[in-house]
């Protein structure tokens, strides 16, 4: 619980992180063979392919927001399959498992949709790679509203990316790193579950930084208007 | 000039510096042995010169060594090249012979009890038999090696799968093996020659000595004069998009070796038909400078390629705030986010339509320059090449 003067008793400690990227040995040239890939590689891959495309990616979004509807709309030249895996919502999903099995649903209905399999011609062959987050500490702790709020200015990126992406994904949390220190460490469960309610998938990591300095703000504001 | 890690912050992902010192904490007066074949004048030797005293500054106990053969080695080194890039050639068992005595002979005189051992590409790969009971050995493959002569890739398999890891610049080059395979992309020095920031005085006097007016937008290609980089397909395009935008275009590089290099000069010349607008630059490899102030002067930088490794050219442009025309081939897919940072293409329609489209377009020009240097600071830069090494040394010393 909150401490005096708004302070947690323990701080938050910003840890930033670095992707090292492994290449599977595996690819596909069609749809049959992503939907084969996508049922037997770990669950790493799935993360790697529709999370860390936003480490990848922290100011700049690609067309579409994993690498699975980037290939087939762009590789493959597969629009319409493109669009149905870009509006998959990991936040929805819940655990990369049931992600696996949302991307393999709408595969297999999309194959027993399309008249022939389109295989790649000019593009280039899917990739199956995995990921190895390695957590750094970004040298920032933090005790109160105020100083969490500083520390999101000045963290590398990839900090956010490991407090809400991969507490969400890799943990298993429903909630990020963030919204648990501030129930937990400042006790504002409003503004927790404010936090939680972010859904991060839907923008990239910048926007998801502005968005939290944003809550921050008028949660101080709240504060000193009362 | 003796570059410290320092100097990188004003030009490298913020943070990323403070970031680059934590993850050596770890890895402090580890002892790690980087042998490659040649001190200078390759692309990999340009790297490791600058890697190895980064290295050393985050605290690492880093030693670059190169080995040693004779013609015959020589020999069959390039012959194992070719066959391994795709190319036909001709690797005897006398060649293979020579091949695997010469690096018995260099593993007596390297330090090989070291913490890690990164042997680059393949002419150290049999180094791995003398490999010592402690420490880790990684693979470091800078070649294409998506379409290799089974056969020879087959002899070099036998090598590589006794490492603990190889690393490969792109997926596609990843093969079939019992061992972890990274991935970790080249990288370009934003503080060397070629990169760094000129004055708008110098990239004007450049121009002048090159004999390249600045009247109109520059469509630049910088590659060596090959077949492989299609530069006459490059001047088709051109001639198609000069049809309504006025623009000069800038073939910049220096012919391949031989009988072919002269061909595709001739065929280049050709195509240009002593059209005043299009420059044929000849410049060497080391021409630096002038490299950099082309492509800081150009408006659009075009890399058509059919077939090509990585393809740095397009980071380096992209460094420069330039968007960027690839064509369909090696790295450059994974250099180019599809119409944000720049466009692909496959065909020389498919250039001129985006020669077009981005010359009748200057806001998206400069927008789609803007995020191309901000994805190359963020995936290109020496910074980020060094921070993958990092990540992999803590991996495998775990």
């Amino acid at each position: 619980m909150g401490g005096k003067n708004g302070e947690a008793k323990h701080p938050f400690q910003f840890m930033a992180c670095w992707e090292l990227r492994e290449m599977l040995g595996r690819r596909a040239a069609d749809v049959p063979e992503l939907l084969e890939g996508l049922e037997e590689v770990p669950l790493d891959s799935i993360y790697f392919h529709t999370h860390s495309y936003f480490l990848r990616h922290p100011y700049i979004a690609g067309p579409y927001p994993n690498d699975f509807a980037n290939w087939a709309a762009i590789q493959l030249r597969d629009r319409v399959l493109g669009e149905r895996l870009a509006v998959i919502d990991p936040f929805e999903a819940g655990d990369l498992e049931a992600l696996r099995n949302e991307l393999v649903t709408i595969l297999d209905d999309h194959l027993s949709h399309v008249g022939s399999v389109p295989r790649v011609v000019f593009g280039e062959f899917f990739f199956f790679m995995q990921s190895r987050i390695l957590a750094v500490p970004a040298g920032i702790k933090v005790r109160t509203l105020a100083e969490l709020r500083e520390g999101l200015e000045r963290v590398d990126a990839s900090a956010i990316y490991f407090h809400v992406f991969d507490a969400l994904a890799r943990k298993g949390r429903r909630r990020s790193d963030f919204a648990v220190w501030i129930e937990d460490g400042l006790g504002r469960k409003e503004l927790a579950a404010k936090f939680s309610a972010v859904n991060p998938y839907a923008t990239t990591l910048e926007r998801v930084r502005r968005r939290l300095i944003a809550l921050c703000d008028e949660a101080e504001r709240a504060g000193s208007a009362s | 000039m003796k570059v410290s890690l320092d100097d990188y912050r004003a030009v490298s992902p913020p943070g990323s510096i403070d970031i680059l010192r934590r993850m050596a904490e770890k890895l402090r007066s580890r002892k790690v042995l980087r042998i490659s074949a040649h001190r200078k004048g390759t692309g990999v030797a340009e790297m490791l010169e600058r890697h190895t005293p980064l290295l050393q500054e985050l605290g690492v106990d880093a030693r670059w060594e190169v080995i040693q053969g004779g013609e015959g080695f020589q020999a069959a080194c390039q012959a194992l090249y070719n066959l391994l890039q795709g190319e036909e050639d001709r690797f005897t068992e006398e060649m293979f012979q020579q091949y695997v005595q010469t690096n018995r002979e260099n593993a007596r005189g390297l330090p090989l009890e070291t913490d890690v051992v990164v042997i680059h590409d393949h002419q150290a790969a049999p180094l791995v038999d003398a490999r010592p009971q402690e420490g880790r050995w990684v693979w470091r493959c800078h070649l294409d090696v998506a379409r290799p002569q089974r056969k020879a890739w087959a002899m070099l398999r036998q090598f590589v799968v006794k490492y603990d890891a190889a690393v490969f610049s792109l997926p596609k080059f990843a093969q079939r093996l019992p061992i972890p395979q990274f991935l970790i992309y080249p990288s370009i020095d934003p503080l060397s020659e070629k990169n760094r920031e000129l004055s708008t005085g110098e990239i004007r006097s450049t121009l002048d000595r090159l004999g390249i007016p600045a009247d109109k937008p520059i469509l630049l290609q910088v590659s060596r004069f090959h077949r492989f980089k299609d530069p006459v397909g490059v001047i088709e395009a051109y001639r198609i998009a000069k049809k309504q935008n006025d623009c000069r275009l800038v073939l910049a590089g220096s012919p391949a070796e031989g009988e072919a290099g002269r061909r595709i000069l001739a065929e280049m010349e050709l195509a240009a038909g002593g059209d005043p607008d299009v420059h044929i630059v000849q410049l060497p490899e080391s021409a630096e400078i002038e490299i950099n102030a082309l492509q800081r002067a150009a408006a659009i930088v075009i890399q058509k390629s059919t077939r090509e490794g990585f393809g740095l050219m397009v980071a380096e442009a992209m460094w420069k705030g330039k968007p960027v025309i690839g064509g369909f081939a090696g790295g450059i897919t994974a250099q180019l986010i599809y119409e944000v940072t720049g466009y692909t293409v496959n065909s020389v329609e498919g250039c001129a339509y985006r020669i077009r489209t981005l010359l009748n377009n200057p806001d998206l020009a400069a927008k789609m320059g803007e995020d191309a240097r901000e994805f190359a600071r963020h995936h290109f830069l020496i910074t980020r090449n060094l921070g993958d090494y990092l990540a992999l040394l803590t991996t495998l010393l775990r």
